[in-house]
């Protein structure tokens, strides 16, 4: 395989086993997919799917108690069950990632400039005269007003937007090859989330780097992503071509999805169409198809067995066992 | 596509000030525990510093003659039953009481702090087998141990010092892994590890930080539980011996003349009870000025 092709980051049936108040619970099922150098992935879901847990996962920060299995490989080199001081040397250096919380995501007792320009000495070993003049530069590219003035100053004296522009900073401080974003934007006002995407998305595209970009809003996968996973219950319901997903929704879950989201110019008074009942606690997932309890056509074998995922169409994988009817009834869900 | 041209939307800045500290001796001026507190503390750590440069009489010298004499205008409290200054002894004692709670809360805090650090980083059993450690330790009383100390060694300052501080070890290891343990859980810890950094170093620079103010104010109030131990130990012979003056040797002396002379076991009490109220008032004032959450949960 040429080196053009070779996937950067190759996750294989990646499965995460967590300790819950209620025991043990499969958090995570068959997560499988590859990513090149620039391409970008979206994750979508309801909160509590299983996408933050994923890419804990990938960035090996679960707690010790978590046991992850399948496969996840950076360059070819195998991540899963690497030891924690091996990991050390990827994270924020390969592989790096910003965090829903820029209100709680930086230290509060240190100043922004010593935080951004921490994984820079970490890893690249450099002074802390030109640690400090790439932090500036750095800060300065991701639109902080006053950058060189305002290096010294404490989190608390940023609002949430600025500071989610210096958890960015600090993520890319060393050029990192893959960039998880979870949820970048879901704390901060609608105003400025288009800026930080867009910022996010101009970064990726100057540096080179892949991207997963996660997300509980479609409107935010679909505009920055090329590909997407859409997540239940722990396992991916549909994949595909963002394109190709939006086109052709494949599953009862990614439709539901689909209506349930906001929109922009909705006659006053439309009441949001909303997916009946909830995500499933860990501990009581079905056995057979995770979507099964709240799914309009659900039939007898769909609580048998997990489903496999079967191909719509070129990259297209739809894990639901009645497609041809899915299918048949999503032209008129996508219909706006 | 380069820099950004527009300026952002939320680039209106936030309140410029200084670092957090901005205002504390403000606040602390107006708490009035705290400068409560202080002021009792200052006297005591005042009294232990002139006894190094001034007594009024020597603290040592020992005149059968005039023992047990009345406030006067040479030995303004009177003197003891072996003839000593009271006030020189006040002075020399307080400067024993700052010695075993300086030293014995040093040892507490180090090793308490350092256990207590790599409980919270490391989890699993290290954890476990720190926190059973530290259970069985705090099982044994300062006068328990300080008792077993001395059957091996010999009873002093230093074994009273020793088992005081091996009994404040236990107390620092559960205050810093419990504090440590919630910043441990806090977000940005998680992206310090995805920053790439170390339990050794987050413990350092981001753990520690945000515990410390805990634990000068566990360390205060401490202070003040060593000054009691230390009283109580000498007072059972254990700590401080002759002709070294200390508080707590000062009441077991006056012990015997309760009725003769009741005032030569006030004046070591007070003193006893100045310097621990002062430290609690302290530690209580640090507590509500240091941080705010904690004062609430209390
Ligand atoms: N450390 C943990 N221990 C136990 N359960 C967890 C832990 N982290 C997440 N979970 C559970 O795993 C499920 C998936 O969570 P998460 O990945 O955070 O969802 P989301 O898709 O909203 O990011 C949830 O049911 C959550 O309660
Ligand atoms: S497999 Fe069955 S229950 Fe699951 S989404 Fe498809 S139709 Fe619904
Ligand atoms: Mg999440």
């Amino acid at each position: 395989m040429s080196h053009a092709t070779a996937p950067l980051i190759e996750v294989r049936d990646l499965g995460v086993r967590l300790n819950t108040s209620r025991g043990p619970a499969q958090a995570v099922r068959g997560v499988s997919f590859a990513l090149r150098r620039g391409e970008t992935l979206g994750l979508v879901g309801e909160s509590g799917c299983g996408k933050s847990v994923t890419a804990l996962a990938l960035m090996g920060l679960l707690p010790d108690s978590a046991v992850v299995s399948g496969s996840v490989r950076l360059d070819g080199a195998e991540l899963v069950g690497l030891s924690d001081s091996s990991y050390c040397k990827l994270r924020g250096n390969r592989i790096s990632m910003i965090f829903q919380e820029p209100m709680t995501a930086l230290n509060p007792m240190h100043t922004i400039g010593r935080q951004v320009a921490e994984p820079l000495r970490r890893h690249t070993g450099c002074s802390a005269a030109s640690a400090r003049k790439e932090t500036i530069a750095l800060l300065d590219r991701v639109g902080l007003p006053d950058a060189a003035k305002r290096v010294d100053a404490y989190p608390h004296q940023f609002s949430g937007g600025q500071r989610q522009r210096i958890t960015i900073a600090m993520a890319l401080a060393c050029q990192p090859d893959v960039l998880i974003a979870d949820e970048p934007t879901t704390a901060l006002d609608v105003t400025i989330q288009g800026q930080i995407l867009d910022l996010i998305a101009d970064l990726v595209e100057e540096r080179g780097m892949s991207m997963i970009l996660i997300s509980h809003d479609l409107g935010v996968i679909a505009e920055n992503v090329q590909r997407m996973m859409v997540m239940y219950g722990g396992t991916v319901v549909e994949s595909g071509a963002t394109d190709a997903v939006f086109m052709r929704m494949g599953h009862p879950y990614t439709q539901g999805l689909f209506r349930a989201r906001p929109r922009l110019g909705a006659r006053k008074g439309t009441r949001l169409k909303t997916i009946a009942g909830t995500v499933p606690e860990l501990a009581d997932l079905p056995a057979g198809c995770t979507f099964a309890d709240r799914c309009g056509i659900v039939e007898a074998r769909c609580r048998v067995a997990l489903p496999a995922a079967v191909g719509v169409g070129a990259g297209h994988d739809v894990r639901c066992l009645r497609t041809d009817v899915s299918m048949a009834d999503a032209a008129g869900a996508v219909r706006v | 596509m380069s820099a950004p041209l527009t300026v952002p939307a939320d680039s209106a800045a936030i309140a410029p000030g200084a670092s957090p500290a901005t205002g504390f001796w403000r606040r602390a001026l107006r708490h009035r525990s705290f400068v409560l507190g202080a002021a009792l503390s200052l006297l005591v750590l005042g009294a232990a510093l002139l006894s190094l440069v001034w007594t009024p009489w020597s603290a040592y010298d020992i005149d059968i003659a005039s023992k047990l004499h009345p406030p006067s205008a040479a030995h303004w409290l009177g003197t003891d039953v072996f003839g000593r200054d009271i006030v020189s002894l006040l002075l020399v004692g307080a400067r024993s009481t700052i010695m075993v709670g300086v030293i014995a809360v040093g040892i507490g805090l180090t090793f308490g702090v350092c256990l207590g650090l790599i409980a919270a980083a490391r989890k699993g059993w290290t954890e476990e087998l720190i926190m059973r450690m530290s259970d069985f330790t705090f099982a044994f009383p300062a006068v328990l141990s300080a008792i077993m100390l001395a059957a091996v060694v010999g009873p002093g300052m230093l074994t009273s010092i020793t088992a005081i501080g091996i009994f404040q070890i236990p107390t620092f290891v559960r205050v810093t892994r419990g504090s440590a343990n919630a910043v441990w859980a806090r977000e940005f810890i998680l992206a310090a590890r995805a920053a790439g950094k170390g339990g050794f170093r987050i413990t350092i620079e981001h753990v520690l930080p945000n515990i410390l103010s805990i634990l000068i104010v566990q360390a205060t109030i401490q202070f003040a539980l060593a000054i009691l131990a230390e009283a109580a130990l000498s007072y059972l012979g254990l700590g401080t011996q002759p002709p070294q003056p200390s508080w707590g040797r000062m009441l077991n002396d006056a012990q015997t003349l309760l009725f003769q002379s009741p005032m030569l076991a006030v004046y070591p009490g007070a003193a006893i009870a100045i310097a621990v109220l002062g430290l609690n008032l302290l530690g209580d004032g640090l507590r509500d000025l240091l941080d705010p959450r904690l004062a609430r949960e209390r």
